[in-house]
């Protein structure tokens, strides 16, 4: 079971909110003291996740939470956006997938560089992505 | 007033501290080796005092009551301590035992002849006493957990030793299976040294590894990958003949990574990359 | 607006990421490097991001795309410094820069650029002998 402890809701609506929603995930991350190299996974996945929200989804807010499952703490993250959403999320978690001109590497990297990762979409009312970064995972 | 077991905690607590601590003391599992008799009664005093005064008519019912968390965490942290001082989990379940024992003791002679309340308030005992029970086997258990966890942390930590080989050279010999708990700790331990050297030149020695399968080679490449990004070269060495059988078996392609069969022929590959040459000198005749 | 300053060493060009790229300055810089290297004929160019925290995908196609496009125009890249952290999440992203030489520190990254262009400095006194290459 896992268990929020903290929540904090930050709004992205434009690029350079993007900067403050990095430095707030790392100061949680920092917090519980999650290790480097998984506070740099953390945050390259919010890096990615913001940048689809902000080109896709029009913006939307993130969801900064500390959870806690056991003796694991940990950072989850939950983008929600309004935009158009996606039709076939399967094809969008394919390695090499993009409807922009971009890599394809964001989703499916994306899950790779967290320990839990989940997506919900409806077209036309929006996108959900939620993902969990273990301090020790 | 009439006669029930929060009432008697209160005032029999010295007779049921004396019992218990005779009990204990008596018993045959009883560990001096690790815990003083000092200590044991003071342990034992603390936990009496919590449930006498914590111990309410209304929770007795109520196993689940929040007013047994101050009990549960002098249990618990008793547990804990055991579990972490070694105490098996028969020597700790009998410190609660013995508790149920001494009290039942108490009670019978309390009771005398009302055989109707003596077995009333003997159920309430065993009901508190068995979740106590429960309690403390469930963390003991956690805490002979975290003995193991924090151990196989201390494994990893040992098993992964990055060698200064030469000036500009790093060698990492892996022992044991690759997972990517531990990949992620080799990569980490490697990289974090080719910075602190300057090395330009890392050998990752896997000779030690029992086998490797696709997801062992798919870690080697990720460490080789991440090594280049940085900036150094990294080979793999110490392959055994079976290890290239499987690997061609399975369909591996390791062919963007330069292998050697031993960390002596990756050595001298290292060399012939920096430009170093290691060469016999002639002996000096002497006349 | 924010820009990223590009030096010129010789014949080489060095960028210092100071700062964490936000996407706009990232394609501002992708720019700035590709016109200079065209105006100074830069065989070079150097990018430190030793102080950089995050590469993600977008950041690494700017990489990729600033060699690419130097590579056009007869010049080597190579990044330089790059943090193990950032190293370890590029690999697991899926994202190894192929075709982006890579060295540990400035100093190294120049030395592989010298090797890599076959260039012989004229500021380099002990080499002259083989006389002025032809720019």
């Amino acid at each position: 079971m896992v268990l929020s402890l903290s929540k904090d809701t930050i709004q992205v609506v434009k690029e350079q909110d993007t900067v403050f929603l990095k430095n707030r995930v790392k100061e949680t991350a920092t917090r519980i003291k999650m290790g480097l190299v998984n506070q740099t996974k953390l945050i390259t996945a919010a890096s990615e996740l913001v940048r689809n929200m902000l080109r896709y989804g029009n913006g939307g807010y993130c969801d900064i939470e500390v959870v806690s499952s056991g003796r694991n703490n940990g950072v989850r993250l939950t983008f929600v956006d309004k935009g158009p959403g996606i039709a076939d999320i399967p094809q969008a978690m394919k390695d090499g997938f993009s409807t922009g001109r971009s890599l394809g590497l964001g989703l499916p990297g994306t899950r790779r560089l967290v320990n839990e990762f989940d997506i919900k979409s409806t077209v036309g009312e929006g996108t959900t992505v939620m993902v969990i970064k273990w301090a020790n995972g | 007033m009439s006669l029930t077991t929060n009432n008697l905690l209160k005032e029999k607590k010295k007779n049921i501290l004396e019992l218990w601590m005779k009990n204990q003391l008596a018993d045959e599992g009883l560990r001096e080796d690790l815990i003083s008799n000092e200590e044991l009664r003071s342990q034992s005093e603390e936990l009496i005092d919590a449930l006498v005064d914590n111990l309410t008519e209304g929770i007795v019912a109520d196993v689940n009551a929040d007013e047994w968390s101050p009990v549960i965490e002098i249990l618990g942290g008793i547990a804990i301590t055991r579990a972490r001082q070694g105490f098996s989990p028969r020597e700790t379940g009998n410190f609660v035992f013995s508790l149920k024992e001494a009290l039942l003791e108490v009670l019978q002679s309390e009771t005398k002849t009302d055989a109707d309340a003596l077995f009333q308030e003997s159920r309430k005992i065993s009901r508190i006493m068995d979740s106590l029970s429960v309690v403390t086997f469930e963390t003991f258990i956690k805490g002979r957990e975290e003995v193991i966890l924090r151990q196989t942390d201390e494994i990893t930590e040992i098993s992964t030793p990055v060698i200064r080989v030469w000036d500009g050279i790093l060698a990492l010999p892996i022992i044991g299976t690759l997972d990517s708990a531990r990949t992620q700790v080799v990569m980490e331990n490697l990289l974090q040294e080719i910075v602190e050297t300057g090395s330009s030149i890392a050998i990752l020695d896997i000779s030690g590894v029992p086998a490797v399968d696709s997801l062992v080679a798919q870690h080697l490449i990720k460490t080789v990958s991440a090594t280049r990004l940085m900036g150094a070269e990294c080979i793999i060495s110490g392959i055994r003949p079976e290890i290239a059988q499987t690997v061609v078996h399975l369909g591996i392609d390791l062919s963007t990574i330069i292998t050697k069969a031993s960390l002596a022929s990756a050595l001298s590959y290292a060399f012939k990359v920096m430009r170093l040459e290691v060469k016999k000198i002639p002996a000096v005749q002497k006349f | 607006m924010d820009r990223i300053p590009i030096l010129r060493m010789g014949s080489f060009l060095l960028v210092t990421i100071q700062v964490d790229l936000y996407d706009r300055l990232a394609l501002t810089l992708e720019s700035d490097l590709v016109q200079m290297v065209n105006k100074t004929g830069a065989k070079g160019v150097l990018i430190d991001i030793s102080a950089v925290s995050i590469v993600d995908s977008f950041m690494g196609r700017i990489i990729g795309n600033i060699a690419s496009m130097s590579k056009i125009l007869d010049a080597e890249t190579v990044v330089v410094g790059m943090q193990p952290a950032v190293a370890i999440t590029l690999i697991e992203l899926g994202l190894p820069l192929k075709g982006v030489h890579t060295a540990l520190d400035v100093e190294k990254g120049m030395a592989l650029l010298r090797t890599m262009i076959d260039e012989d400095p004229e500021d380099d006194q002990e080499d002259i002998e083989h006389g002025p290459v032809a720019e």
